[in-house]
């Protein structure tokens, strides 16, 4: 079992978001990265755009998938990973870390009620997994 | 509904007997064929007999085929100067020779790769080939034709600008290659703008405002003008807007500045030049070349070359997951073939030929056409609507309508060329006239005394 930060918050597509002020940080799980394996490509958008929440913001690519990003929340991209394009392997080696992939400045904090908590997310890779 | 008026009974052309269908009838639970559509209201259901004739026998069909083949008139039994965007140029016996080999008759995709290496590096030294003559990084592994493959370069150019706007186009784009990207493009955010050529035959550049997300320079252009690409490219450099060089005869390239020199963000066009025949208008040989940076927006197949377990060259179809088989309706492209056999063809004759084959090949074209020109401007009523240098194509200004000149000389074996009106109808007495590496000095004589005969 990962490591998954327990003052993050989960979307059911996988994806965290960490909060400081009004400005997220978001990226995708340990077990999004593990499920695409190997990450060749990442896709993001660039500062000053706007991501609605629950829309594709980017894709990433595996060697064996290519899969949308959806945001967590709504705002405007205050910054963004450029590094991953050139080291896309980070999603793979850190990915509640290092790994990050942009920063949103949020027009909504609300939107982070209807997030998963790290329990409420962590129950639910165990229900997802009793699926299969 | 019949089944039965074939005299010689079922089964002739059919492979069902009537014993097969009764078969199935029973398993089926249902008395005869028209129970089948019980559910249809009897009133939307046709009840009389079919109006088709009676069946033929065989050697009654074949006639009656070689009957309607006979109507045609194929370029091989004439002197045709047909080209636009189509040309005809000669396919040495060894190209199709070698595409005929059992281990290349196929048209689909090579997916597994243990058993296509062959397919697969083919594909590969075309995508090379192309890239080099272009002066592009990468090139994918064909596409239906230039029509489809310029459609497909205005949609990767708003993949790429991640917007609509306006696309502009050269008057000297291919018209059939703009009514098939304006259909490609109907439902999305695009607007396309087209830019006249000024009195030489070249396209008037504007200025690129913000909102334009392409820029499309044929090369030459469709009534053969070579154009000043370098000039398109240096403007189109200051904006936005990505510039998309388009293709019809690349027996050009021989000649002139790869596009990837002058700035071009995406090569797009036909091949069919390359070791094709015209064949009745197509199959033909889309390709689409850009820079490596693009790539992960260029539509249709890679062949990539990588090593196996054992550190063996091999070839595999490399960013498939973009694909639609992969990535369903988010796909980069519903391109879901690419014309092999046809590229194939497109691979061998320029591997025959050569760097210094093709240079060879556009200056045979290019001296034809010249002479060609030269000598029908002696012929008095003709007329050149541009000035500027042209490659193997040209139009000339009859004093007639071209199209009813093009109908009296193919009753006398000549087919002079395209009759413009049917793009454009201010351009009801023009005619483009592509000559090329076939002809001889005595096929432009007889060119030459034609339309003296239908001006005078």
């Amino acid at each position: 079992m990962a490591d998954y930060p327990e003052d993050y918050k989960y979307t059911k597509e996988h994806e965290w978001i960490s909060v400081e002020g009004n400005e997220g940080t978001v990226g995708i799980t340990y077990h999004a990265q593990a499920e695409l394996g190997d990450v060749v490509y990442v896709e993001l958008p660039a500062v000053g755009d706007h991501l609605e929440a629950g829309q594709p913001f980017g894709t990433i690519e595996s060697v064996k998938a290519v899969s949308e990003l959806y945001a967590p929340v709504s705002g405007e991209v205050t910054g963004v990973h450029k590094e991953l394009l050139d080291q896309p392997e980070l999603v793979n080696e850190d990915p509640h870390g290092a790994a990050w992939m942009v920063r949103v400045s949020m027009a909504d904090s609300s939107e982070m009620e209807g997030l998963l908590s790290f329990s409420d997310y962590v129950s639910f890779l165990e229900s997802a997994e009793g699926d299969h | 509904m019949s089944t039965t008026n074939d005299p010689h009974g079922p089964g002739r052309y059919q492979p069902l007997g009537p014993d097969d269908r009764r078969e199935m009838l029973d398993v089926v639970g249902v008395e005869g064929f028209e129970d089948l559509f019980a559910s249809i209201p009897e009133g939307l259901r046709y009840g009389g007999e079919l109006p088709v004739e009676e069946a033929l026998s065989e050697p009654e069909l074949l006639r009656h085929l070689e009957e309607l083949a006979s109507r045609n008139g194929p370029a091989s039994g004439m002197l045709s100067f047909l080209g636009a965007g189509c040309s005809p140029h000669f396919v040495p016996t060894h190209v199709d020779a070698l595409i005929q080999r059992q281990e290349f008759m196929t048209a689909y995709t090579p997916y597994q790769a243990e058993i296509s290496q062959g397919t697969l590096q083919a594909i590969f030294e075309f995508q090379t080939l192309v890239s080099m003559l272009t002066g592009m990084e990468v090139c994918n592994a064909s596409m239906y034709d230039g029509a489809s493959a310029i459609a497909e370069a205005v949609l990767m150019a708003r993949r790429l600008m991640r917007r609509g706007g306006r696309v502009l186009w050269s008057e000297g784009l291919h018209p059939a290659y703009r009514e098939v990207a304006e259909t490609y493009a109907k439902y999305l955010d695009i607007e396309f703008e087209v830019l006249p050529l000024d009195k030489s035959g070249r396209t008037l550049i504007p200025v690129v405002d913000d909102d334009v997300i392409a820029l499309i320079v044929q090369q030459p252009n469709f009534f053969g003008v070579v154009e000043d690409l370098r000039s398109a490219g240096n403007v189109v450099a200051d904006a936005p807007a990505k510039f998309i060089v388009a293709v019809t005869e690349p027996v050009a390239w021989g000649l002139t500045v790869p596009a990837g020199e002058v700035g071009a963000d995406i090569v797009a066009g036909e091949l069919q030049s390359f070791g094709n025949g015209q064949n009745y208008g197509g199959p033909l040989v889309g390709f689409m070349a850009t820079r490596m940076e693009y790539v992960r927006n260029l539509p249709g197949r890679l062949s990539g070359q990588t090593v196996d377990a054992e550190g063996r060259r091999g070839f595999a179809l490399t960013l498939a997951t973009r694909e639609q088989h992969i990535r369903r309706a988010k796909a980069t492209s519903n391109i879901c073939t690419n014309t092999a056999l046809c590229a194939l063809a497109t691979c061998i004759h320029l591997s025959s030929l050569g760097r210094q084959g093709i240079r060879e090949l556009a200056l045979q074209n290019l001296s034809k056409a010249t002479y060609a020109r030269t000598r029908l401007a002696e012929v008095s009523g003709i007329e050149f609507p541009f000035d500027a240098p042209c490659f193997n194509e040209f139009v000339v200004r009859l004093p007639v309508p071209a199209g009813d000149v093009v109908d009296a000389c193919a009753a006398n074996g000549v087919v002079p060329g395209v009759p413009l009106g049917r793009f454009d109808e201010v351009r009801e007495n023009e005619l483009l006239v592509c000559v090329t590496e076939i002809h001889t000095r005595d096929d432009i004589e007889r060119l030459a005394k034609v339309l003296a005969e239908a001006c005078s």
